[in-house]
């Protein structure tokens, strides 16, 4: 007995001391991975990407390394380490990206190029359980009874600010004003029932049947359907232009420039397209079927009465000075979530 | 067969006879010098800085996020059902550890290792066991995620061992003569047990207890999977930490934290007192 | 003695409405779960595809899931290593040395046990981060990088699993006393050979026990470690991150699969030591 455990114990040992030297070599970093930090939602999509990239010259033996969260925690991440292995990030919103500019990790004029630093963009959409059972048709429902909503936090997500946005701008349309539209928020927000930590959180609570209407990408919402997911979305009346802005690291490995290229390139775009998002600059998408979308051959209807935009509320760095507070100040947003939350 | 991965606290430290002991040779201290620099590194520094980052925007702050409604909330919902938790495992787990030193079954060994698994398991891992069975494509048609029966759950799993094991080796040792006298004496069963078995229990219980109890307020893992986050109903104290990490908020983060360290401070001084007394009295 | 067994053995309703309420308790909380992962594992993952175990061994060869499984390991490694050589030094010095702030010091070693996993990984962040760390900027311009890189990871599980080796060895050393090394040191042995030849071999049983242990629990770090980590695939992703990671991501298979290879290596932590513990006796 003695025996066999001495061998169990030396085998396990010398098992171990080989897949830590056979491991450790391989995590050693050579120059041609492209280290990605992104949002939440966009994993499918940047994949798909660097599958295609691999097949040019640029990006041959080029492997890629992704990592993706919430969009506020990966920015800080790369903040906190300041850029180490990362050449690459795509987040959900231009104040992550700011966040490195300030630190000095990404050129100033990243945002200067004719994309202006957006590298893809979908819109606020309406997630139901399948054959919609509540007959939800616009944001109005989403303050009736018996709906229990589910949405990223904007404390965290970037989705989430741009889905609060989305609720405000669907209350401008009406005419409301300001006291009226806090109003509807705060309806809305009474009626969630979990602020997930990033969008692509809300959708596993969704999954996981925790409420019945999600707010969401519309491109998370074809993806979910892509991967089998049992709902259905609704494209509202009016609704937000969701524009993420992707950028390179200055000490990135020159090949990462190569790889945003390819990324704005008519070829990263249709990747894009199949995964659901909406092109960037000038790609002609008749002729791409988008699985999963409500129309494949149609896949990106635009609302029916108004598609806005944060240019028409200001830009990112006023709307957040008045709306979405940090280390604990509080905003706009903070106040009208914190009252309707009260209990 | 004996208690296996949750030591009870016992002669784990020792505290009497401090006249046997060495005093510190040359090469001893050289290895308490390493020893003490690699604690300090590894665990007070990083510990230290805790604290600082929570203390660094003064007694105001400090107290302004623990008293935020939400955040209070959450912390309540922690000590609550962590407390609610150790209840249960205080009763049960001393009914199971009842079992398994006093009754004799088929099938009883196998049981006894069960009762580790949820130590040894990883807690993303029991998270996502726990989801299987009671999750939303539950066979049995329960779904617990984003409840608090679900955090309940997941923290009666987690804390499972902490008093089966620290009861199970006390039990044996228990005695004979004791009950025997006892029952000779005509005390009923449920005397016996009442007045000369649970006595000498109460310390190993109490012991059991503050450790399941420190491991339900700091859980994180498996409750990743299955608190929905909702403010007010499901979040807990680990996940608002994570939430404020995320959120870009580290002196909130670190304002939570000291109160769980705090918590855990707490918990080992505790544990260090049960064991003396009980070491003073045997 | 004949009758004690039979006061104790005596077999009431009481006895058998127990059993089968211990019984059904952990079937339900343990067993059933656990079964229920082990069949997912093992099922087919939509009509027609093949399920079994080949399925479930490629979903275990994809690259990413052997490096999430090698730094696992990589990292578990170290961390045990560093905390037996640091177990057994402390372990030694708070039973065998007197000194000032020796009661502090041993209680404090517990302390890493009742710390919140989270509350791990912000401390380490907030210590050493390079943008925001009390010693981050320092550590940098030594070229030394360690939230976000392996060293880091080592550390955060090194943390969570300090005082289990020192757990086992210490009650250990505690009861075989210290005659035999004194007669030893008398008879003019040098430390040591005194460590090698009469200490050593009567912790043996307790410091293998207490590296099962850590390892078990260094395998299965979670919190601590994504906190810490950059959590990509191929960067710093170990098993426990991967399976949520896939979780989340639609890829539910390799996460079960993941998460079956831990159970498995729990389990058979369990076995070893109740092995080692009968051993022992």
């Amino acid at each position: 007995m003695k025996r066999v455990i001495k061998a169990a114990a030396l085998a396990m040992t010398g098992a171990l001391a080989l897949t830590a030297c056979s491991s450790a070599g391989g995590s050693d970093d050579d120059g041609q991975t492209i280290g990605i930090y992104g949002f939440a939602v966009p994993e499918a999509a940047n994949d798909a990407i660097a599958a295609e990239f691999e097949k040019t010259d640029e990006g041959k033996d080029v492997k890629f390394s992704g990592s993706y969260g919430a969009s506020g925690e990966q920015s800080r991440k790369v903040a906190d380490t300041k850029g180490k292995d990362v050449d690459y990030v795509h987040f959900s919103l231009e104040g992550d990206v700011t966040r490195l500019v300030d630190a000095g990790l990404v050129a100033e004029d990243w945002n200067t190029g004719p994309n202006k630093g957006i590298v893809s963009s979908s819109v606020a959409v309406i997630a139901v359980e399948k054959g919609n059972p509540l007959g939800i048709k616009g944001w109005e429902d989403l303050t009736r009874d018996d709906v229990k909503v589910i949405t990223a936090d904007p404390a965290s997500s970037g989705a989430a600010r741009w889905n609060i946005l989305a609720l405000y701008t669907h209350a401008l349309s009406l005419g409301d004003d300001d006291a009226k539209a806090d109003e509807y928020l705060k309806d809305v927000f009474s009626n969630v029932t979990t602020w997930a930590a990033s969008g692509r959180e809300a959708t596993e609570s969704f999954k996981k049947g925790v409420g019945n209407v999600l707010i969401t990408y519309e491109n998370e919402a074809i993806l979910a359907k892509q991967k089998g997911e049992e709902l259905d979305y609704i494209v509202p009346d009016t609704t937000f232009l969701i524009e993420n802005p992707g950028a390179v690291l200055e000490d990135a490995d020159p090949v990462a420039s190569d790889w945003l290229e390819f990324v704005l390139s008519d070829k990263g775009q249709t990747e894009f397209v199949e995964k659901g998002f909406r092109p960037v600059g000038g790609l002609d998408i008749s002729g791409i079927e988008v699985d999963g979308a409500n129309d494949p051959a149609a896949p990106f209807p635009a609302p029916s009465k108004k598609l806005y935009t944060i240019e028409e509320l200001g830009g990112w760095k006023a709307v957040t000075a008045e709306w979405f507070g940090k280390d604990g100040v509080k905003l706009r947003f903070d106040n009208l979530y914190a009252e309707a939350t009260k209990q | 067969m004996t208690q296996a991965l949750v030591t009870p606290p016992g002669p784990a430290r020792t505290t009497s006879r401090p006249s046997g002991l060495f005093g510190l040779t040359p090469a001893s201290r050289i290895g308490l010098g390493l020893a003490l620099v690699w604690f300090s590194v590894l665990v007070l520094l990083p510990l230290a800085a805790v604290v600082g980052a929570a203390a660094a925007g003064g007694w105001g702050a400090f107290w302004g996020t623990l008293t935020d409604a939400q955040t209070f909330a959450a912390l309540r919902l922690t000590v609550m059902e962590a407390a609610g938790v150790t209840v249960i495992n205080a009763i049960i787990g001393t009914i199971v550890a009842w079992v398994l030193v006093r009754d004799q079954f088929f099938g009883k060994r196998i049981l006894d290792v069960v009762i580790d698994i949820p130590f040894a398991l990883p807690t993303i891992v029991a998270g996502l066991v726990l989801l299987s069975l009671y999750g939303p494509e539950s066979p049995v048609g329960i779904n617990i995620v984003n409840t608090r029966q679900g955090i309940f759950l997941a923290l009666l799993f987690v804390t499972l061992p902490f008093v089966v094991r620290t009861v199970q080796p006390v039990l044996l040792e228990l005695d004979a003569d004791v009950e025997e006298a006892a029952a000779s004496l005509g005390a009923s069963r449920m005397t016996t047990f009442r007045r000369i078995i649970l006595p000498s229990l109460v310390p190993a219980i109490a012991a059991g207890s503050s450790l399941g109890f420190a491991r339900a307020i700091s859980e994180f893992g498996s409750l990743v999977l299955i608190s929905g986050n909702t403010p007010y109903q499901t979040e807990v104290a680990s996940l608002k930490i994570l939430k404020f990490i995320e959120g870009d908020n580290q002196a909130g983060a670190a304002a939570v934290a000291v109160l769980l360290l705090l918590v855990a401070v707490f918990t080992i001084v505790l544990l260090d007192l049960i064991s003396r007394r009980v070491a003073r009295r045997g | 003695m004949a009758d004690t067994r039979q006061i104790r053995a005596r077999k009431g309703p009481v006895t058998y409405v127990l059993r089968f309420f211990v019984i059904t308790y952990l079937s339900v909380l343990v067993v059933w779960p656990l079964w229920e992962v082990t069949s997912r594992t093992f099922a087919p993952t939509e009509r027609g595809a093949e399920g079994g175990f080949s399925a479930f061994l490629e979903r275990l060869q994809d690259p990413s899931v052997s490096y999430a499984f090698g730094l696992t390991f990589t990292v578990a490694f170290w961390a045990v290593l560093i905390n037996t050589v640091f177990g057994v030094g402390i372990s030694l010095l708070i039973t065998r040395y007197r000194f000032p702030g020796r009661r502090i010091l041993s209680v404090l070693i517990d302390l890493p046990m009742s710390v919140s996993p989270v509350v791990v990984g912000l401390a380490l962040v907030l210590a050493y981060s390079t943008g925001q760390g009390w010693f981050g900027g320092a550590l940098e311009s030594v070229g030394i990088f360690v939230i976000g890189t392996t060293p880091g990871l080592i550390m955060a599980t090194a943390f969570v699993s300090l005082p289990l080796v020192i757990r086992e060895i210490a009650p250990v050393l505690e009861e075989i006393g210290i005659d035999a090394e004194m007669a030893a040191s008398s008879l003019g042995a040098s430390g040591w050979q005194t460590f090698r030849r009469i200490t050593l071999p009567s912790i043996k049983w307790a410091v293998i026990y207490g590296v099962v242990l850590s390892m078990a629990r260094s395998l299965g770090e979670f919190g601590a470690v994504k906190i810490v980590s950059p959590g990509a695939e191929f960067r710093g992703e170990t098993a426990t991150i991967l399976i949520q990671n896939r979780y989340t991501n639609y890829e539910e298979p390799t996460a079960y699969a993941a998460a079956f290879v831990l159970v498995l290596a729990s389990v058979l932590a369990l076995v070893v030591v109740s092995l080692i513990r009968k051993e022992e006796s």
